[in-house]
């Protein structure tokens, strides 16, 4: 049996192969090297949830009808007999309650929505803090960055669609958002909108853009974005024997094959859990989209929150005496919708998309890396990417804030007078917290180095002296402490030469001196040889 | 005697005192709970006014005054506010208020119905305002829910959320969970508009439209279709726990998967 079958594949594949020549590409592929880490999964978490969002999203096409006409409930829903609602709404709420396991699809779908776009930002957190995006990877990191956008493109595309009161806000803000933006917004909105907002169009443009658009653009942008993982090699944690020469780790086949494959089962069957078990976006309990009622609790989904969050931070007036919103020559620009909703996340995503680009000018590092840093090694890059978080998450909270208010008895007011100042305020201390933490920890591992590991054991000595018995480090564990870019700030010529002529263009070497001097002014250098050498000899 | 101590020592002896003492510790409960829901007597006379007249002596007059007329900046004139707004606002044991602070805040009902229905005889008799509801007009399986959906999502549920789950206002005060408020207090509520709700009179909201609106409300008795309903927060309830379970969960199995490795 086991032979017949052996010969049998052989055979299928010997014919295809004489048919592609696809033998030397399996080849390549299969033995094609990759460092193991759990950190290096968070992408496929992405990917496998972008691939539930795909075969989940196949079945609710096969039931939504992407229209506003409006029609009379008569399903089975008693709180909605005899509504008016759109059919987008109706046949939401028909493919929930009479199609067996719609509602576990339509949640299914909706939570792995919100795993994809949290696991696409893990795993940029974690490019981001090892350092990954460095050369030759900053295209790359551009891919990805893009495909995040699209990320939440596709989620609030989808988010809408149902035409429920709470989606139907969603819009309704972002109509408003693009109306800010001064002498075209106006034109914009009608162009997106088909005419006064909400028109008759505007769900069977979200659906082409849903099912369609988006989802091709991220399919073509996950294949090049995987192609130059391939291209460029994995990055490797530093660790014994790994240099930015080699690439140390398992072949794809068989071993990443087999546990890429089942982590593809273990991440369908957690959605499929917490879709079993939660609810999500419950459409029912929202009403059909009707343009007056806004209910307590009305956000969007938490991509997008931030934005909202910001809105929410905006005040009308600055300090009570500026207005926010000015009319000049018959037109009104808000800048109390185009500060937050436009140009805070054009600011925002502008620095995370340009980053590498900034680093590598602002330390004048243009080498090929190819081991990670550990985030203590670059304690500024690491400050930066904790002040970013603690923005957005500043942000997210200021989105929330009438939950926050309400579940801990807090006053909304408060709440919100105390993000205003924290947002300025917080990440620069989460800023600098990050970097001292982030020093002493590199003094730690110096600390290690020099002198092992502190035993407990303590020996008294002949002459008497007591003495605590340190225990050298091996050399792997060496290696991951002291392998890491020891890099002095920019040196630059002097301002006048020795004729006393001022130099050209010095306040521009004098510009890039200050910030290499903020990445490496204050920097651990890691232990050499020869400082080895003299702590062992001190000891002994 | 020698009987009982030989039972004593028997295998079922410590079952059987458990559930004596179970029986016992449930009759106590059911016999006080009985006591405290006693129904309270629909129809007021004169002699409960006057009862209800000493009740509010003791215990209300200190801030609303001895003939409840109020006192400036601290608590209101309770002439002419009715039946209604008395068996709101000492039947949720929002009155008497325990503390002043952003709002009266819900909390174990002070008095029995009994002395409940006399001090909302005495208020009643200070001058005309509404009554408590009927039986009849609070019967959620009276009410249409498809209405009560579409009154609840226009005129409450900017405030309550939008099946009632409650949601802040300005200055920590906030609009309460409405799902264990009993139909008749939220008929009251809607009659008499206590603490910073609106008033819905019967020309704004009509008694049919009110009672649709506890149809609603009740109608969410039987949960959420979609599993656990997560608090009906929104989408920031599902955000954390997207965050928090679906992706804790699979993060702590890539850890896991790492680890068997090498």
């Amino acid at each position: 049996m086991g032979a017949r079958v052996n010969t049998a594949a052989a055979g299928t594949a010997n014919w295809v192969d004489e048919r592609t020549s696809i033998g030397g590409f399996v080849k390549f592929f299969a033995r094609k090297l990759f460092p193991d880490h759990w950190s290096f999964m968070l992408g496929e978490i992405a990917l496998y949830s972008f691939v539930v969002l795909l075969l989940s999203g196949v079945f609710l096409t096969a039931f939504f009808v992407p229209s506003m006409d409006i029609v009379t409930y008569e399903g089975p829903l008693a709180t909605m007999q005899g509504v008016e609602m759109s059919k987008a709404f109706e046949s939401t709420l028909h493919m929930s309650f009479e199609v067996p396991g719609g509602l576990l699809m339509r949640q299914i779908h909706h939570w792995s929505a919100l795993l994809f776009t949290a696991a696409i930002v893990t795993h940029m957190a974690r490019v981001f803090f090892t350092g990954a995006f460095r050369k030759p990877r900053e295209l790359n990191w551009l891919v990805g960055f893009t495909l995040m956008i699209l990320s939440l493109a596709a989620g609030f595309s989808g988010y809408s669609l149902p035409d429920d009161v709470l989606s139907g806000n969603g819009l309704r803000i972002i109509e408003g958002v693009t109306r800010s933006i001064p002498i075209v917004g106006e034109y914009i909105s009608y162009w997106i909108f088909g005419g006064e907002f909400p028109g008759e169009i505007l769900i069977p443009r979200l659906f082409t853009m849903h099912i369609l658009l988006v989802p091709g653009l991220i399919l073509v942008l996950v294949a090049l974005h995987l192609f130059l993982v391939f291209l460029h090699k994995h990055t490797q944690y530093p660790g014994g024997g790994r240099t930015d020469k080699n690439v140390v780790g398992l072949p794809l086949f068989p071993v990443y094959t087999a546990k890429a494959g089942g982590f593809f089962f273990v991440v369908f069957g957690i959605i499929a859990l917490v879709a079993a078990i939660f609810t999500i976006n419950p459409v029912w309990n929202y009403g059909p989209y009707d343009p007056s009622p806004v209910s307590a609790g009305t956000q969007p989904d938490w991509y997008i929150l931030f934005v909202d969050g910001a809105l929410r931070l905006m005040p009308g007036w600055l300090f009570d005496v500026i207005p926010m919103e000015w009319e000049i020559w018959g037109y009104t620009l808000s800048l109390n919708l185009l500060i937050p909703a436009l140009i805070m996340p054009g600011l925002f995503f502008g620095f995370v998309a340009l980053y590498p680009w900034i680093e590598s000018w602002a330390t004048g590092d243009r080498g090929e890396k190819h081991v990670l840093d550990r985030p203590r090694n670059a304690p500024v890059r690491t400050g930066i990417g904790v002040a970013l978080i603690t923005f957005y998450v500043i942000l997210v909270m200021e989105g929330s804030n009438d939950i926050i208010a309400n579940l801990f008895h807090l006053s909304l007011n408060d709440l919100t007078y105390f993000f205003r100042i924290g947002i300025f305020v917080l990440p620069v201390l989460a800023f600098w917290i990050t970097r001292r933490l982030c020093i002493g920890l590199q003094r730690k591992d110096r600390e290690l180095v020099l002198h092992g590991k502190e035993t407990g054991r303590i020996v008294r000595h002949e002459h008497g002296e007591y003495q605590e018995v340190h225990e050298p480090l091996t050399d792997h564990e060496r290696w991951v402490l002291v392998s890491y870019d020891d890099i002095s700030p920019l040196e630059i010529e002097p301002e006048y030469n020795d004729r006393g002529v001022r130099r050209k263009g010095y306040r521009w070497d004098r510009f890039k001196q200050r910030l290499s001097r903020i990445y490496f002014e204050k920097r651990i250098s890691p232990v050499t040889p020869e400082e080895l050498e003299a702590a062992k000899h001190e000891h002994h | 005697m020698n009987a009982l101590a030989r039972h004593r020592y028997h295998r079922a002896a410590p079952v059987v005192l458990v559930l004596l003492l179970l029986a016992l510790v449930t009759g106590v409960a059911a016999a006080v709970s009985n006591a405290s829901s006693a129904e309270a007597a629909t129809t007021a006379t004169a002699d409960d006014a006057a009862e209800g007249q000493k009740l509010f002596a003791a215990n209300c007059a200190s801030c609303h005054g001895l003939d409840a007329t109020g006192t400036e900046g601290v608590a209101p004139s309770l002439v002419g506010v009715g039946a209604a707004a008395v068996d709101f606002q000492v039947g949720t044991g929002r009155m008497p208020m325990q503390s002043s602070g952003p709002q009266a805040i819900a909390k174990r009902p002070q008095f029995t119905a009994e002395e409940i229905s006399q001090l909302a005889a005495y208020v009643a008799s200070l001058g005309a305002g509404p009554a408590i509801p009927t039986e009849e007009q609070v019967d959620p399986e009276l009410g249409d829910p498809a209405n009560g959906m579409e009154l609840f999502r226009t005129n409450c549920a900017m405030c309550h959320g939008s099946v009632g789950g409650g949601g802040a206002l300005t200055q920590g005060k906030y609009a309460p969970n409405l799902w264990e408020t009993t139909p008749t207090h939220i008929y009251e509520a809607m009659l008499t508009g206590p603490q910073s709700m609106p008033v819905f009179n019967d020309a704004n909201i009509d008694p049919e439209g009110k009672r649709d609106i506890i149809a609603y409300l009740k109608a969410q008795d039987e949960g959420s279709p979609g599993g656990l309903r997560l608090g009906t927060i929104g989408p920031v309830a599902e955000g954390m726990w997207g965050w928090l379970v679906a992706l804790g969960l699979i993060i702590a199995s890539t850890v896991w998967i790492g680890a068997r490795s090498s």
